[in-house]
């Protein structure tokens, strides 16, 4: 059962990814490459048209982990305190951005939810990114110093860096070298998605540069994918002893290659669905490659006093997650209604779409 | 430890309550679009729709508020209140995935379709997607409030041996005696506010001379909203709500309603007065004896439990606090049904269009429903005190243990600022909205 709700959460969050990860790519698109107002516009307009609905993934993600994995829960978010707030003021001041952008006719009141568009983005993407590093490496639980731990087994806290940004120091901090080298992946990895994204709902004069730019980013996907394999020993003695032991999960990197490889290609797709769909594959397999590497931990020690977290011993009671079974599933079945429903009547493209306000 | 408690308490008081100042007006808006747009479906005249349309715009920018100050709610059982969310997350985690699932994708999804798809769907789907919006904004207060109700009347678990309370009972998370009272007060409250905010446009436009027909229809409608309401919401949801405080939490009762000390025979109602706490009085009392007994029991002569009947510590903390929230909330509640009743009274006299004075007074109590809703639910929260759930845990005992009041103060300070622009923001967005009245959507 503990591994059945593993599964669903890791669903709800890798869809999260994929559906409002392009909507972070737009905004790093939007930022650097859009310079026509009318691209502005429409690039805007095309993540504007449905993050609140793509953010609700967010939120059910959240309360499903709260759910069936409290100790896990309640852990993590107060470890990863204070990034995790920081998280959240980016993602209203995202939201707003695009709430407020077409509101006036005036020229700086757009340029300046377009900067705050554009940066909140980049460094929401840069922080999942970093919060996956955060839990590959894992933390020092119970907050162990000279022996003695300061909190009980299954708590820590991290701030936001050590001045030592290394992720081997006994004084971890949120952001080191290696995170962070996971966070540019992200950023990178959902501006791809956020381009493919563009060109496939939008008519927008840029369409033909960003299949250029998709493959210049995936050259430099390309690199930092294999650094941060070269250095992944460094924070995880064993990184492929899970994938010796479970031959079935090397599913997982071969999604993300898949991808990898098939974006090299953007320019000579005959379809623009096929490029969302490769980097569709990207988030997938990076994702579940990370987590998978772990399994069945959820949050690696680095002492030796206190065991890591896992899916047995942070989850609910079996009770508990049986019932929630039931209601999860007509729950389930009432959402991909719902989501057939919207894309019958909103799907294609979005430039003439009459949007609300 | 006593910092850290403070700022934790202060960062989630000020957040939900910046929170519901949406969904407060967004679940009885919903209930007044539907019956708009159900009007138009019958009468085919298209004014209705419009005003659907007009007021499902407001709707909008409230729901999107709503959504990004909720985010934090979730995120804060987590981050602030670990402690809690281990010992308790078997339990309430289901009301709130529940609330997720089953309500959130709902409104979000249908709300879309509802802007977007008027012209691609045709008028009875139109009304449908507008329902399922108003279905999905409810069932979300329903699951909040189950899960509220389990933090004031726990129900349907078992407390294991390392501490941890597990859910041995999922349907008596429903049937929890506090619920239906409470949900039922909370939504007619809401009910209110919608009802305050519409008439409130409608005596704008009216006395601005301006979208008069939509002014006219909005005060009608609104006023028969409201006076309906804000009746039901004194009796009989209050009175219940009420009388389960008496039953599963006395001593709060004693707290909200200022009672010091038992006296003999029945108890007096106190309308005004300042809790005194050094002297254990209340100052400056004006009070009708023997009514609050007849309320509570329907006897006179009731002997009703004071404070000094209980121990310090199941006292609430902050007896002021909660005294005022109680009586501020109580009486709004009685000033809104004299003004809706009055309008009521003009408007089936034919008289209320030209009634400049009280269109003012409609216009400016606006406000005041949100006023009212917030203390109701500080009359909930602070009769809580001085538990996280009642009687069993306390609140010092559920924060997070490894969060210093430090970063807390932080983290506190960053959300008053970003939510004073957020609230300057959507002020100027829904005046403006408002200001260009529905007529402007008919391109």
């Amino acid at each position: 059962m503990e591994i059945f709700w593993y599964i669903i959460i890791s669903i709800l969050l890798v869809t999260f990814f994929i559906l409002d990860g392009y909507d972070f790519g737009v905004g790093i698109i939007h930022l650097f490459f859009a310079r026509k107002e009318n691209d502005k516009k429409v690039i805007a307009k095309s993540a504007g048209l449905f993050w609140d609905s793509n953010e609700v993934w967010l939120v059910v993600a959240g309360g499903m982990l709260f759910m069936a994995f409290p100790t896990f829960y309640a852990s993590v978010f107060s470890g990863f305190y204070l990034p995790l707030i920081m998280v959240l003021w980016l993602i209203i001041l995202r939201a707003i951005s695009l709430e407020f952008r077409s509101q006036f006719n005036a020229q700086m009141w757009k340029d300046m939810w377009d900067k705050i568009f554009g940066v909140s983005s980049l460094l929401l993407a840069l922080f999942f990114g970093i919060a996956l590093g955060n839990i590959v490496r894992g933390v020092n639980l119970g907050g162990i110093e000279n022996g003695i731990s300061k909190y009980e087994a299954h708590y820590f806290f991290l701030p936001l860096w050590d001045s030592s940004f290394s992720p081997g120091n006994t004084h971890l901090g949120v952001i080191d070298w290696f995170t962070l080298t996971i966070g540019l992946i992200a950023v990178i990895v959902l501006a791809i998605h956020g381009a493919n994204w563009i060109i496939l709902k939008t008519n927008s004069s840029i369409n033909n540069k960003l299949k250029s730019v998709v493959f210049n980013l995936n050259i430099a996907l390309l690199l930092l994918t294999v650094f941060s394999l070269s250095i992944w020993h460094i924070v995880n003695p064993s990184p492929i002893k899970n994938f010796i032991d479970k031959p079935y999960f090397i599913i997982f990197p071969l999604l993300y290659l898949t991808g990898l490889i098939g974006l090299f290609f953007v320019k000579r797709l005959k379809k623009e669905i096929y490029g969302f769909s490769l980097s569709i594959l990207v988030i997938i397999g990076g994702i579940t490659s990370s987590i998978a590497s772990i399994f069945p931990v959820v949050l690696p020690s680095t002492n030796d006093v206190h065991a890591s977290l896992t899916i047995y011993n942070t989850a609910a009671n079996e009770y508990g997650l049986n019932v929630a079974l039931g209601w999860g599933i007509v729950g389930l079945i009432l959402l991909s209604i719902y989501l057939i429903v919207q894309k019958r009547f909103l799907g294609g493209k979005i430039d003439d779409m009459d949007y609300g306000h | 430890m006593e910092d850290m408690l403070f700022y934790d308490r202060m960062q989630f008081a000020f957040t939900i309550t910046f929170h519901y100042l949406f969904p407060q007006l967004t679940m009885g808006l919903s209930l007044l679009i539907v019956y708009f747009k159900g009007k138009y479906l019958r009468t085919k005249i298209d004014k209705y729709n419009t005003a659907a349309k007009f007021l499902m715009k407001i709707f909008a920018i409230n729901f999107t508020m709503g959504v990004i100050t909720g985010i934090p709610m979730e995120f804060q059982f987590g981050t602030n209140w670990a402690k809690f969310s281990d010992l308790a997350g078997n339990i309430i985690g289901q009301t709130l995935a529940m609330e997720g699932l089953f309500s959130f994708f709902l409104e979000s999804s249908f709300l879309a379709l509802f802007i977007f798809g008027e012209k691609l769907m045709g008028q009875k789907l139109h009304f449908l997607t507008g329902f399922l919006v108003f279905l999905g904004s409810w069932a979300s207060g329903f699951f909040i409030l189950a899960t509220n109700a389990w933090m004031q009347h726990p129900v349907g678990y078992e407390i294991l041996e390392n501490g941890k309370y597990v859910l041995t009972n999922f349907s008596a998370l429903f049937s929890n005696p506090w619920l239906i009272p409470a949900f039922l007060h909370n939504q007619l409250a809401s009910v209110v506010t919608s009802a305050f905010v519409v008439t409130g446009i409608g005596a704008y436009y009216v006395l601005r001379n301006q979208n008069v027909e939509y002014g006219r229809m909005f005060l009608s409608t609104g006023i028969v909203f409201g006076l309906v309401s804000s009746i039901l919401l004194a009796f009989p949801t209050g009175d219940w709500a009420a009388k389960n405080v008496v039953k599963y939490q006395p001593a709060t009762f004693a707290a909200m309603e200022g009672i010091f000390e038992t006296e003999e025979g029945g108890a007096e109602i106190i309308l005004i007065g300042q809790p005194n706490m050094v002297e254990k009085k209340i100052d400056n009392k004006i009070a009708v004896p023997g009514i609050l007994s007849f309320l509570t029991y329907q006897n006179w002569n009731q002997q009703i439990a004071g404070m000094n009947e209980f121990r310090d510590d199941e006292i609430p903390t902050d007896v002021p606090g909660l005294y005022y929230s109680y009586h501020m909330m109580v009486g709004l509640g009685t000033i809104f049904m004299g003004i809706m009743a009055l309008a009521a009274f003009l408007l089936w006299r034919k008289r209320l269009f030209g009634s400049k004075y009280l269109l003012w007074v409609i216009m400016f109590a606006t406000p005041f429903p949100y006023i009212a809703n917030t203390a109701g639910w500080y009359t909930a929260e602070l009769g809580r005190q001085p538990w996280l759930v009642h009687g069993l845990l306390r609140t010092s005992e559920g924060i997070s243990p490894t969060v210093s009041s430090g970063n807390t103060l932080f983290t506190l300070l960053g959300f008053i600022g970003l939510y004073i622009l957020l609230g300057l923001l959507f002020l100027l967005l829904v005046g403006k909205t408002i200001y260009v009245g529905p007529e402007s959507q008919k391109h």
